[in-house]
């Protein structure tokens, strides 16, 4: 069986999969990380969306043995815990506070992509949001509050100030 | 999926030795339609061969006074690539709108040519733009390279290492796309070059990327979407399912070209 070694979280991981296991199962399965979701397992819905080396990817479509050597990102490695308190990544306050989510499904994914279109650039803007986001679907149509959500969450990432008339909430 | 034996060859040469040796195996360059085909049971190769450790196969230079594009190159590099940006802008923005940008992190132009599937951007560009294709062992031009569905002129041990561009005068991609996949029902690309030759190729056809002579005619004698008024693509030509019948798809293709003929003016005065 091949062994792996990739960093995981920013922990260094050394695991023995079979070459047919996908990303996201090493994740789920192997690791119990069972923030990234199975949606559609055809490369559609973005549910699974993780970061390979800064890049969002669909895991359930990338083998485990693609992501060899390199770093992954999960939703897991948002948020901080001590002991009594945790701290949330501004992107999820941002889905907090603009109601971006319903059943949450589809959220880890959401939450990953919108990551990595802070790092890209994207400008924090209707359109180029929905445009950049389009390989992540919701069922909830949710969409108003996640493009909301992501114009918001992007401009905390940045450092950049919230609209008016986010201000105060 | 059922499991397969991985390689990662670190050079062109390691790779076709491990083609040659009598294995069933496939290619794996970013694994976006082969991966999808493997979970269905489609494909079920004894090994896989990951090229994604050869450096040659990863990067763009000009050569020859054309730009030389690596055949594991993704989609979502080569739409940010200001090599390709300066060379033809219009197939830099085509890569820039394949799938999703999770997609084209993985997908690359090698892997979405040699697995030539109707409905991609990819071969309908790199037709209407007379690209030379570069393999391990010859040159072939992207009017011998396509041959039917899924069906292309690379040997079984043959290995596809890029592609060769010369710089047209103009270039556009539009295709509209099927919402659920993002797969183009109908796509077209237009070239035109600075001796006055026009190049037009469509997707979302049944035997994959074609060609069409009497678009191309028309442009090259007036470059405008007006020329092509009356020109109609032949429904038998056009592929169709439930998503789109081969007429109404026949019908995008004659729409798309006009407007593509319009967006390749507008992007290039």
């Amino acid at each position: 069986m091949p062994r792996l070694a990739l960093t995981i979280n920013g922990q260094p991981q050394a695991l023995d999969a079979a070459a047919n296991t996908l990303l996201l199962d090493l994740l789920r399965e192997h690791l119990q990380l069972t923030g990234s979701h199975r949606g559609c397992d055809t490369a559609q819905c973005g549910a699974c969306t993780v970061r390979l080396n800064g890049k969002a990817v669909k895991a359930c479509n990338v083998l485990a043995l693609q992501a060899d050597g390199g770093e992954v990102q999960t939703v897991e490695s948002l948020s901080s815990q001590t002991n009594d308190s945790k701290t949330w990544h501004p992107m999820q306050i941002a889905f907090s506070k603009h109601h971006g989510l319903q059943c949450g499904f589809c959220t880890p994914g959401m939450l990953m992509r919108a990551c990595a279109m802070a790092d890209e650039g994207v400008p924090a803007e209707d359109g180029a949001v929905r445009k950049a986001l389009a390989g992540n679907l919701c069922r909830c149509t949710g969409y108003e509050g996640i493009v909301g959500a992501v114009c918001e969450g992007m401009r905390r990432m940045r450092g950049e100030p919230i609209e008016a008339a986010d201000a105060g909430l | 999926m059922q499991d397969f034996d991985y390689c990662r060859p670190a050079s062109v040469a390691e790779a076709l030795a491990l083609l040659r040796d009598g294995v069933d195996s496939k290619l794996l360059a970013g694994g976006q339609s082969l991966l999808a085909s493997m979970k269905l049971g489609l494909m079920a190769p004894a090994r896989v061969i990951a090229l994604d450790r050869i450096p040659t196969l990863r990067s763009s230079h000009e050569e020859q006074g054309q730009l030389r594009l690596g055949a594991m190159q993704t989609h979502g590099e080569l739409a940010a690539s200001p090599a390709l940006q300066s060379w033809v802008p219009g197939l830099a923005q085509m890569a820039g709108h394949i799938a999703d940008a999770q997609v084209r992190a993985m997908g690359t132009v090698g892997g979405s040519l040699a697995n030539a599937d109707p409905a991609t951007c990819w071969p309908a560009g790199v037709l209407a733009l007379g690209v030379t294709l570069i393999t391990d062992r010859r040159e072939i031009a992207a009017d011998d390279f396509f041959t039917g569905l899924f069906g292309t002129a690379l040997e079984p041990d043959e290995l596809l290492c890029g592609i060769r561009l010369r710089r047209p005068r103009r270039m556009a991609y539009l295709k509209f796309e099927q919402p659920a996949s993002r797969f183009a029902l109908v796509g077209v690309a237009v070239a035109q070059f600075d001796e006055g030759g026009v190049r037009v190729a469509l997707t979302g056809t049944t035997q994959g990327a074609a060609r069409l002579p009497a678009f191309e005619q028309a442009l090259a004698k007036r470059f405008d979407p007006a020329a092509l008024q009356g020109l109609r693509v032949d429904e038998n030509l056009m592929s169709a399912d439930l998503h789109a019948g081969a007429d109404y798809r026949a019908h995008l293709a004659a729409v798309l070209a006009g407007r593509v003929v319009q967006q390749a003016l507008e992007t290039s005065k």
